[in-house]
């Protein structure tokens, strides 16, 4: 990992200028939703890599820490009337919780064994949610309606205070990840994907690393989770907590590119547009059509681009040179 | 026991289910030392620096680093402790540079990113590997992966340097700067112990020998003490050593 040049500084300026202005130019109800959702995708995407990626740890179990979030801060307000803002934190801090309770035990699990475990992870909890009753059970939650402000996360007459807040988290996750990943706890994460072994001869606690992997990753995606509940402002497990979502962030990374800090953002900035617009164009035929064009897209890139769609992009630049 | 003393290994026994790998070896590593385990293939020496390094439990005996009792301890423990090795088959980082690699093994005393570089980059040169920096690992010849592995293990600024046969498959060439690379880690205040199976490295090298056969310690001395020992020579070196040196 190299410092940022003033080259990159540049373009990362002009892209975030863009991002900004285009909600202004664009006034498209549809478009911004699709933007959203892109921006909520890249923040789990730049999450998942810095466990998936970097540390090496598959998993397909972030959809838990998406729906704590979620429940967490919708709880919370119906229940004590709690602002969301204090639910998203609490949401980060018991995902978080929850990440080091379940990887601790799994400390010794790789490869595909940490995938399945994750997959069992998250299945319990979805299950869990469905029948607790304290939760809503099967039925969800519907969050309450607020004078619409900042203070009450929470606006109606416009979709773009959700876009800026999301691309604020985005740029947060993008920050943290960055930051991780050139700094010494980047270095031992990229180690023990390595090896376990190489990793700790270099006196790397593996046990200590690989949780701070998974706490930071869980946090993150927590609080997509809760801006998810904000704003649709309705959850139920099947909603936020099924196993399809998790694909979706670890597709998203993969494609864009998992061990890099912009891959996942890059990945979603290409796969949710191409999942929410064929299905505008071709889900409403109810044939399956959208699912059958979106499936062999990513196919096709995977195909052609293996090491992710910011790996090729980042190649050709140094080929430049 | 000695304070003195740097490495203290007291009775070490290791099994695995039946097999006797390690059966009751003690030996002691003074501080500047150059220190050669041998012995043939199954003898145990790996078991034994697998045991040391925290890799492998032991059944038995104890093991003491600078009078501090580190039986058992977890690897990453030791290594903070202040002992690196190397692997007899190489490893490191794929998906790194040379720095990158070396600079994980820099932050076990450093924690600023720019320290960690500046010091790495000294190994480097040390080490003779600065010019390929910023080479991927994987793109090394052999003997630059040992010299990695080596600067790796030297950027954790360890007072023991453990190495498992670092000499195998080199040239004759690369066979003598790996021997200077090792006399030159000493003369920095390294402490070093080689697991070898390369004869010629051991002579040149060792300041004492320690002969390992089926599990157990079987003689110890200075490289020509040992050759000479005609339990070695059975148990080991056979006629074909013989026949090279005739």
């Amino acid at each position: 990992m190299h410092a940022i040049t003033g080259k990159q500084l540049t373009a990362g300026g002009t892209a975030l200028a863009l991002l900004i202005i285009l909600p202004l130019v664009v006034s498209s109800a549809f478009f911004q939703h699709v933007m959203i959702l892109t921006f909520m995708f890249a923040m789990c995407g730049v999450a998942w890599s810095l466990m998936g990626g970097f540390a090496g740890m598959f998993s397909f179990g972030q959809v838990a820490f998406f729906g704590i979030g979620a429940y967490a801060s919708s709880f919370l307000l119906l229940t004590f009337n709690i602002s969301p803002w204090i639910g998203l934190l609490a949401g980060g801090i018991i995902s978080a919780l929850m990440a080091a309770a379940i990887g601790y035990p799994c400390s010794n699990l790789r490869g595909h064994y940490f995938a399945i475990a994750s997959i069992a992870f998250a299945e319990i909890v979805r299950i869990v949610f469905n029948n607790w009753k304290l939760v809503g059970a099967a039925e969800g939650l519907t969050i309450p309606m607020l004078k619409e402000s900042l203070a009450n996360f929470m606006f109606h007459s416009s979709k773009l205070p959700y876009y800026y807040i999301m691309l604020a988290f985005l740029l947060l996750a993008v920050a943290v990840c960055y930051y991780v990943s050139t700094s010494k706890m980047g270095y031992y994460f990229r180690a023990i994907k390595e090896s376990h072994e190489v990793a700790e001869v270099l006196g790397v606690n593996v046990v200590r690393y690989r949780l701070f992997a998974i706490m930071i990753s869980a946090f993150l995606t927590s609080m997509a989770g809760t801006f998810y509940a904000q704003y649709i402002l309705y959850i139920d497990p099947e909603s936020v907590m099924i196993l399809p979502i998790s694909v979706q962030i670890v597709l998203v990374a993969m494609l864009g590119g998992a061990s890099t800090v912009l891959g996942p953002a890059i990945g979603a900035a290409i796969l949710i547009p191409l999942s929410e617009y064929t299905r505008a164009w071709l889900g409403y035929k109810g044939t399956g059509v959208d699912m059958i064009v979106y499936g062999t897209l990513i196919t096709i890139i995977s195909m052609y681009q293996p090491a992710g769609v910011w790996g090729s992009i980042t190649h050709l630049m140094r080929r430049a040179k | 026991m000695s304070a003195s003393l740097l490495l203290d290994v007291q009775g070490v026994s290791k099994y695995f289910g039946g097999l006797q790998a390690n059966e009751d070896v003690s030996f002691q590593v003074n501080p500047g030392e150059i220190v050669s385990i041998i012995g043939p293939n199954g003898a145990g020496k790996s078991t034994l620096f697998s045991c040391v390094t925290g890799f492998h439990r032991v059944d038995r005996g104890r093991i003491f680093f600078k009078g501090r009792e580190i039986t058992n301890q977890k690897p990453h423990k030791i290594g903070k402790i202040g002992i690196a090795r190397t692997f007899q088959v190489v490893q490191v980082i794929s998906d790194m540079t040379v720095l990158e690699n070396v600079m994980t093994g820099g932050f076990l005393k450093h924690t600023r990113v720019a320290d960690v570089r500046r010091k790495c980059e000294e190994v480097l040169a040390f080490t003779g590997l600065i010019e390929k920096k910023s080479f991927n690992a994987l793109a090394l010849t052999i003997s630059d992966k040992k010299r990695l592995e080596v600067s790796m293990a030297l950027a954790m600024e360890p007072e023991l340097l453990m190495l498992d046969e670092s000499m195998a498959g080199l040239t004759p060439v690369e066979l003598q700067e790996m021997i200077a690379l090792i006399r030159k880690v000493r003369s920095r205040g390294v402490t070093v112990v080689v697991v070898e199976h390369v004869m010629e490295a051991v002579m040149e090298l060792s300041d004492r020998v320690i002969v390992l056969n089926t599990g157990r310690k079987i003689v110890e001395g200075s490289p020509q003490e040992v050759v000479a020992n005609p339990e070695v020579i059975r148990a080991y070196l056979g006629e074909r050593y013989h026949a090279v040196r005739q």
